[in-house]
């Protein structure tokens, strides 16, 4: 993805040119490996920063709440969907937008690759489906598909869905992807190893936020774990207040998440929350065919009514 | 090691409603332990955290002044979770106290001198303490002129009538009331606090001070006023407002720069505020 | 000051036996990650560690601590009288805490031990804990200790100081409470001149290549640096978690919390961040720092700023790289520094405040 560069940088310095756009909205080189900073452009000069590799896991569509210019930004598959769901939602407009499509072939995770070192990586390096780490001193080729972000291993929607622009031409769409192994393993738990199962993934969180933050569906301007009046969640570290705040943020997001795994990225202590979204995220698409932020038009299956709904409970 | 963590208990012996509109109510508090009244020693403009067990602290200036002994007061505004609580409290409840905290209008540096306060709205509790403090018959003798100009939308509004109309009787202490609008059987000035205080309040000069409390509006409009009449930075005392957890300088949320509000504070001149990040 | 050596095994052996006196907290691995823990029986350190994930600031200022105890229960003569709640006091050791963090304790302690006010859980905590270091040998990429008044065999706040050397351990005897210590473990400390312990030292210090400038920090105008034309950018990416405050160990931001079971009710005492708009919102929904520019302008010029010129003793950082390594958006303290430390102003620009 490499190539995709230039032309980004190219399609960012147009739109800053003719003013179709105030700023563009991409990633800058970060200063640790696997590390990309998102940034933005206000000027033509600005646009030599931008960078694209294979570390631009956080989600941009994040960085458009509620912000009132005209905003080029270049956006992945997942973020494209995450940008529908902020249009629907009314957090930007449409015609507020230049999107620079990315077609997206997987990110990679951080986290995982830090654990197969004994050593402190000191590069990582990309030539296709070549990942290249060096760690004490020693060069290691990995390949990509081994060391991808989970949701990107699985992802079905790597094109973004909506552009003005694009970065380069459509990727080929994964078709014999297993998207539910994950969640289907603790579907199978009893109810006892399944407790057992959420205590020990939640046990290291530390309430930091970062997975809610790097959201972009958690916009609201108060979240209920901040809620005074009435204070619904302790502050402390009491694992049923975590576990609230966790299970709650999920449902939250149900029928509005897109799997794009800013979450799992973005959390320091490595918990991956993402199984909780990803179970109504699965629930979604199978009691309504849905998957969010496929179109500018419909609105999420949670927040619809029709009349001709299956179940008898509204009626 | 004294931990400043734990409140004094104390007994809710009174409760007065002090607008009329109801949002603010006086509490009167006795220490239930013996020592704590000593031990609770204050100057006027601190502030202390009253304390709520099952709900939580909020950090009020006491309305009381040094000078009145057996109990402490503080008039508080019914507005977030503590506060709404503290209004459904009754008589002989027992709650706590934390405090003396944070600095206070330096009395022992405005021996000498002019002393113009100037108040808005229900700000007037640090101020209150002042007043009665200076008027007490031991400490009169150590200031000089005494004017306050004081300032509410109505007059079921002021805080402590009563003794505003004590005061408006004496002559060693200049009172300029006023409200908003006319309203029937009002004897005082009419117009907003700025205005009035541009009228009556004395010109600043080296030794004239001017303490000033009330909302973010008034103080916006009263500054260039008092700038107007001489009064320079260093002359101009003001109280500061922050969101505060444990008023003593830890916790870390009020600070202003290098400045803390709770311990470096409340208390300022307007000098020193303007060297400081406007983050409050 | 006294440096001796001490054979690996009879280490071992005489942490079991110190269990019997103090409290023994230790570097454990868990999945891919260290932690400090408590010691079980016949549970050893695990030494083998860059450093952990989170700073062992906790075990002197828990994430969440129980500090006040009351009942809310009418029936009890003393119904909602606040009390302190006791704490366990008796002696405890941190083994292998690194150089930088434990200068962070000393650095925190600034805020928690004053002449006016003294929290006393923390100071208890402290005089507590026998602090027992490792110096670094083999140091990350991201750590920036050396320039910022630290260093991998940086001695402050400790009471030992170990440098590990095969089969054996190099134990710098700092205070009176690291040599009693050792008597209480009944090691045989056998004297050693310094010459190898210097010239790790060194070799440890040549190690560390990630420096900052902090030597202009001081003389910067506190509302220049305030206005400085750089947050913004700074500030973009950020996503106001707070992960950089949790994980540092000098952040020392606290919340005071009330939580009540049935009748029985304890006020807690809660890290908190300066990342949160909730950390300053007044009641009246005002909010000094409601913007992200504000509160990530905050957090730097708190820790490279205020800190600075409140206290004299340098900057509010130690140089761990916890918050560069865990930052999801990789916002650099060091490239915030040399932003701040190189600040000009623009004299044909005007620094007006709003």
């Amino acid at each position: 993805m490499l190539d995709y560069i230039d032309k980004i940088k190219e399609i960012s310095e147009r739109l800053l040119k003719d003013c179709s756009v105030e700023m563009v909205i991409g990633f800058r080189k970060g200063t640790l490996p696997m590390m990309n900073e998102p940034c933005f452009a206000r000027t033509p000069e600005d646009v030599g920063q931008f960078v694209w590799d294979s570390n631009c896991g956080i989600n941009l569509a994040n960085y458009l709440t509620d912000r009132k210019e005209r905003i080029g930004i270049v956006a992945k598959g997942c973020d494209t969907r995450n940008i529908a769901t902020h249009i629907i939602e009314n957090k930007i407009s449409r015609e507020q937008l230049v999107v620079i499509g990315v077609p997206c072939k997987g990110m990679i995770d951080k986290h995982k690759i830090a654990t197969l070192f004994a050593d402190e990586i000191q590069t990582v390096t990309e030539n296709g489906e070549k990942i290249l780490v060096t760690a004490g001193g020693k060069e290691t080729p990995l390949n990509k598909s081994d060391v991808l972000q989970k949701n990107c291993a699985v992802c079905t929607h790597r094109n973004p869905v909506f552009y003005d622009e694009l970065a380069a031409e459509k990727v080929e769409e994964q078709q014999d992807v297993d998207r539910y192994a994950d969640v289907q393993e603790i579907e199978a738990m009893d109810t006892q190893e399944k407790w057992d199962y959420f205590e020990s993934l939640l046990s290291p969180c530390i309430r930091c936020y970062a997975c809610k933050n790097a959201c972009p569906l958690c916009y609201c301007p108060t979240c209920f774990v901040d809620e005074a009046k009435p204070q619904w969640v302790g502050k402390g570290q009491d694992p049923t207040d975590v576990r609230t705040f966790h299970f709650l943020r999920a449902f939250h997001c149900a029928g509005r998440c897109t799997d794009c795994g800013a979450c799992e990225r973005a959390c320091p202590v490595g918990i991956n929350m993402r199984v909780f979204t990803k179970k109504l995220e699965k629930d979604c698409f199978e009691q309504f065919g849905w998957e969010a932020g496929m179109s500018l038009d419909e609105r999420p299956p949670l927040d619809t009514y029709r009349p001709n709904d299956p179940n008898d409970f509204i009626k | 090691m004294q931990n400043p963590y734990v409140p004094y208990p104390v007994r809710i012996d009174d409760i007065e409603v002090a607008t009329e509109d109801k949002s603010l109510k006086t509490f009167k508090y006795v220490f239930l332990n013996d020592g704590d009244e000593e031990k609770f020693s204050y100057q006027a403009g601190q502030f202390a955290e009253l304390s709520v067990a099952g709900v939580g602290e909020i950090p009020i200036g006491i309305a009381s002044s040094p000078v009145e002994k057996g109990f402490v007061k503080f008039t508080v505004f019914k507005a977030g979770v503590v506060t709404s609580h503290l209004h459904n409290m009754k008589v002989g409840d027992i709650m706590g106290l934390r405090g003396p905290l944070g600095n206070w209008y330096p009395w022992d540096f405005l021996e000498g001198k002019n002393i113009l306060i100037v108040g808005g709205g229900f700000a007037f509790t640090t101020l209150r303490s002042s007043i009665v403090y200076m008027l007490d018959p031991a400490n009169r003798p150590k200031f000089g002129n005494i004017d306050v100009v004081y300032g509410a939308r109505t007059p079921g509004m002021l805080l402590y009538k009563n003794e505003l109309v004590e005061w408006e009787k004496r002559d060693d202490i200049n009172m300029h009331l006023t409200i908003d609008a006319p309203a029937e059987g009002w004897e005082y000035n009419v117009g907003f606090t700025p205005p009035v205080t541009e009228q009556k309040a004395p010109q600043g000069d080296d030794d004239t001070y001017a303490i000033v409390c009330g909302p973010p509006v008034m103080i916006k409009f009263t500054l260039p006023v008092l700038e107007k009449l001489g009064y320079a930075h260093d002359h101009i005392i003001m109280s500061l407002e922050n969101r505060m957890k444990c008023g003593f300088g830890m916790c870390g949320r009020c600070g202003i720069g290098k400045e803390l509000v709770c311990k470096d504070g409340p208390v300022f001149t307007l000098d020193q505020i303007n060297q400081t990040p406007r983050e409050y | 000051m006294k440096l001796v050596k001490i054979d690996k095994k009879q280490w071992a052996e005489g942490l079991e036996s110190l269990k019997k006196s103090f409290r023994l907290l230790g570097p454990v691995k868990e999945d891919s990650y260290y932690s400090f823990k408590a010691l079980k029986e016949g549970e050893q350190p695990d030494f083998s560690f860059l450093n952990t994930r989170l700073s062992p600031k906790s075990l002197l200022f828990p994430q969440s601590e129980a500090i006040v105890e009351y009942s809310l229960d009418e029936r009890d003569e003393d119904h909602h009288v606040m009390k302190a709640i006791e704490t366990d006091d008796s002696p405890r050791a941190v083994l292998g805490i690194r150089p930088c963090d434990a200068k962070a304790v000393t650095l925190v302690n600034l805020n928690f031990d004053t002449s006016e006010y003294k929290d006393p859980y923390w100071v208890k905590a402290l005089a507590a804990t026998t602090f027992i270091g490792l110096a670094c040998d083999t140091p990350k990429s991201t750590c920036f200790c050396t320039s910022v008044g630290c260093g991998p065999y940086h001695e402050e706040g400790l009471d030992l100081l170990l440098a590990d050397e095969g089969e054996t351990y190099l134990v710098k005897i700092l205070t009176e409470k690291g040599g009693n210590f050792l008597s209480t473990a009944g090691l045989e400390a056998v004297d050693e001149d310094t010459t190898l312990f210097d010239a790790k030292k060194k070799a440890a210090e040549a190690k560390i290549i990630s420096t900052i400038a902090t030597d202009n920090l001081k003389g910067q105008d506190i509302l220049d640096l305030h206005e400085a034309p750089f947050w913004e950018d700074i500030s973009f990416a950020c996503l106001n978690c707070g992960t950089c405050t949790y994980t540092c160990p000098t952040c020392w931001c606290f919340d005071l919390q009330d939580e009540i079971h049935g009748k029985s009710g304890k006020r807690f005492k809660n890290w908190d961040s300066c990342m949160f708009p909730l950390f300053t919102l007044h009641t009246t929904g005002h909010n000094p720092r409601g913007t992200k520019l504000q509160r990530v302008r905050q957090r730097f010029m708190h820790k490279l700023k205020y800190f600075v010129d409140k206290y004299d003793q340098g900057i509010m950082c130690v140089g761990c790289g916890r918050c560069v390594n865990q930052c999801p958006v990789n916002i650099d303290i060091r490239k915030v520094c040399a932003l701040m430390n190189d600040h000009k102003v623009d004299e044909q620009a005007c620094a007006v405040q709003e």
